[in-house]
């Protein structure tokens, strides 16, 4: 009863102004205890919500590579530092004295969902999306054919992509999908590497786009103008890129100035923007730094790719065939149909940026394979009690970071709604962290905390300095487990 | 020490000296829970103390703790304080008084408010979580928006034509007794919230 009492909302404030505080150094053994598979923002979020809703609760986060924060750290472009301050408050979060960082934890492997739920209360499932949608067409394996998953995890400095190697001798690249992470590729490739080397892109894709001879990039998406799944800000990024210039084919917007009027604001300034860099005659000085430039991007629309061309020596990509779509249908739902027609492109580098895709990770969990997410209602996993999702492997892989902040909320109030309706049961005692970090041991796993990962945190920051960047981020799993021991 | 009652919880914002301390975005109650000493409360509408907390410009990675800085050019009783009132997600609505020139994500932040996920990117225009919706009156008096805002406000959940990032927007003497609110959540019949 007396539990009752100090989680109504009133009386939460009342303990907390008295100084019952996260500065226990332990929750009683009655606590409820929550166990989030995944340590990017969505786990973050989602952690953050409990502890701070809850003054009771006791939050484990594990994850499978030594350092925290997903996406953040691997996903967002090394240029968007800005967008990188969320860290901040994740830190803020895994310091909470109610709440741990597990690192070097694999879910499904180290330990299975099942005996997560026996030590735990609840499971919250926020492990994103790691897969990749294919193209599905002949030539995808070819060599320089690479999904912007892979790409991207790259230059971010994700270990599994450590030995990617992209072939960037070419002079064309196209990337197939319109979204903002086929942007951020495109300026990864055109970029003047000054403004990159100050940046915490990882030093061998540096050194790889120094040498580029990439000098053309083509952004092709299946519809038109109208449909472009990137936003202003990276377009406007893109149209005022040093040493670049828009060239795209004026005929590809025919009629698409009408529409404006109609438009919703957002899209209409994103279609203005886009209309000025395509078909609009440039202000003189935009003209010259036009002319000056050595290097040209642009969208190609109503274009599908139907096959990967291969070089005569057939091991490499030499170009791409695309199906030419029409759209029908008007409004949001329009939709592209081929029009029998086909166009062949040359280039030597092919990045797909299609959306990343969620993978099942254990068979406890159920998963729906054809979404591709894990079947749920408001976050409660479809069919298993004590099991939740928040973030991409929730709801899909798209959305920015506040969109998965607002997602996570989401999934930790229905969390905190079964346990204050009871259909949660949290009147058992369960043994947490102790009873996963002694399977651990017997395993031979050594997790990693969160201040170990801050050493890690400062000799990637020691060796950034010397080279003039925000960080030189470690590359090897091992390396890190070495660091976060020392 | 300013108290609100509203219609499930009570609100109530304290400025102390050791609350300065450690300052996180969202964990904003919580740390009420750091006080050591005793709290100075002055009732009344006027505080001792007042910490201004001043983001870097756009475009730079800062650390929340360095960018921390104690003003003791607010520190007077006599100062001139503008009162603003915040509704925030929930309906709650929680009145402050703060001196000019600090920006309304800054507000949120020294006054530690109990809006959920405000200013994630920390004023430096990367997102849109500090969105404020304003009253006309008060709306068609501020600075025109420029376009690096309004690239980030178009993508804030219930945008409306008289909405602001807040992180923008700075306070000023004429907007004594403005109200700014969040986006009210949308729960439809099945309980999923309006999407973005």
């Amino acid at each position: 009863m007396l539990k009752l009492f100090l989680t109504s909302a009133r009386c939460v404030r009342i303990t907390r102004f008295h100084g019952v505080c996260g500065l226990a150094t332990s929750t009683p053994a009655s606590s409820p205890k929550v166990c989030i598979v995944g340590g990017g923002p969505a786990g973050f979020y989602t952690a953050q919500h409990l502890v701070k809703t809850r003054t009771d609760v006791q939050v484990d986060i594990y994850e499978r590579l030594p350092v925290p924060f997903g996406l953040v750290r691997f996903g967002v472009a090394p240029d968007h530092p800005e967008v990188k301050n969320v860290i901040n408050t994740f830190t803020q979060t895994a310091r909470h004295a109610r709440c741990s960082f597990h690192g070097n934890v694999r879910v499904g492997k180290d330990v299975t969902v099942e005996e997560l739920q026996e030590a735990y209360h609840a499971v919250v499932l926020s492990y994103g999306a790691e897969g990749n949608r294919t193209m599905g067409v002949p030539g995808e394996d070819l060599a320089g054919v690479y999904s912007a998953k892979d790409f991207v995890g790259w230059y971010n400095g994700l270990p599994r992509n450590r030995d990617l190697r992209p072939d960037l001798s070419c002079e064309t690249a196209v990337i197939l999908g319109q979204g903002n992470v086929a942007l951020d590729v495109a300026r990864m490739l055109l970029s003047p590497v000054d403004i990159l080397k100050k940046t915490d892109i990882t030093q061998h894709a540096l050194d790889a786009l120094a040498e580029s001879s990439v000098r053309r990039v083509l952004i092709v998406g299946r519809r038109g103008p109208l449909q472009v799944a990137c936003t202003i800000k990276e377009l406007r990024e893109m149209v005022n890129l040093p040493g670049t210039r828009p060239e795209m084919e004026v005929s590809e917007f025919e009629g698409i100035a009408e529409t404006l009027k109609a438009l919703a604001r957002p899209r209409k300034r994103l279609t203005e923007l886009l209309l000025k860099a395509a078909i609009e005659t440039p202000g003189k000085e935009e003209f010259e730094r036009w002319n000056r430039a050595e290097r040209a991007w642009g969208f190609r629309f109503l274009r599908r790719p139907l096959e990967v061309l291969p070089s005569t020596d057939l091991i490499r990509a030499a170009g791409i065939r695309l199906a030419v779509n029409r759209l029908e249908g008007d409004g949001e739902g329009v939709w592209a149909v081929a029009t029998g027609e086909v166009e062949d492109v040359e280039c030597g580098l092919v990045i797909s940026s299609i959306g990343y895709k969620s993978l099942p990770i254990d068979p406890a969990v159920p998963f729906d394979a054809r979404k591709a997410i894990i079947p749920n209602t408001m976050g409660r996993v479809q069919q298993t009690a004590g099991l939740y999702c928040s973030g991409w492997v929730k709801r899909g892989p798209t959305g920015v970071i506040a969109t998965t902040m607002n997602d996570s909320f989401d999934t930790a109030r229905t969390l905190l709604q079964d346990i204050g309706k009871g259909t949660l049961d949290v009147s058992t005692v369960k043994p947490g962290s102790q009873a996963v970090s002694a399977l651990l041991e017997k395993r031979g796993v050594k997790p990693v905390s969160f201040s170990d990962w801050e050493k890690i945190d400062s000799e990637e920051t020691r060796r950034g300095e010397t080279r003039g960047k925000p960080r030189e981020k470690m590359l090897d799993v091992g390396e890190m487990l070495q660091v976060a021991r020392a | 020490m300013v108290f609100t009652r509203g219609p499930l919880t009570t609100q109530f914002t304290i400025d102390t000296p050791q609350s300065n301390m450690a300052r996180c975005l969202h964990l904003g109650s919580f740390l009420f829970t750091k006080m050591v000493n005793t709290p100075r409360i002055s009732m009344g509408v006027k505080t001792c103390l007042i910490k201004t907390w001043t983001p870097h410009s756009q475009g730079k990675a800062i650390s929340i703790h360095s960018a921390i800085h104690y003003n003791s050019e607010n520190n007077s009783l006599s100062e001139e304080k503008v009162i603003i009132h915040f509704i925030n997600q929930d309906g709650i609505k929680t009145t402050t008084a703060v001196t000019e020139g600090q920006t309304l994500l800054d507000v949120v932040v020294n006054k530690n408010l109990d809006i959920r996920g405000f200013g994630a990117c920390e004023g430096t225009l990367a997102c849109s979580t500090c969105h404020l919706i304003f009253d006309k009156t008060f709306y068609e008096k501020m600075e025109p928006i420029v376009d690096e805002e309004m690239d980030m406000l178009d993508l804030a959940y219930g945008l409306t034509k008289t909405s602001r990032l807040g992180c923008q927007v700075t306070v000023q003497k004429w907007m004594d007794g403005m109200t700014v609110q969040v986006p009210q959540e949308v729960r439809d019949a099945v309980g999923s919230k309006g999407s973005q």
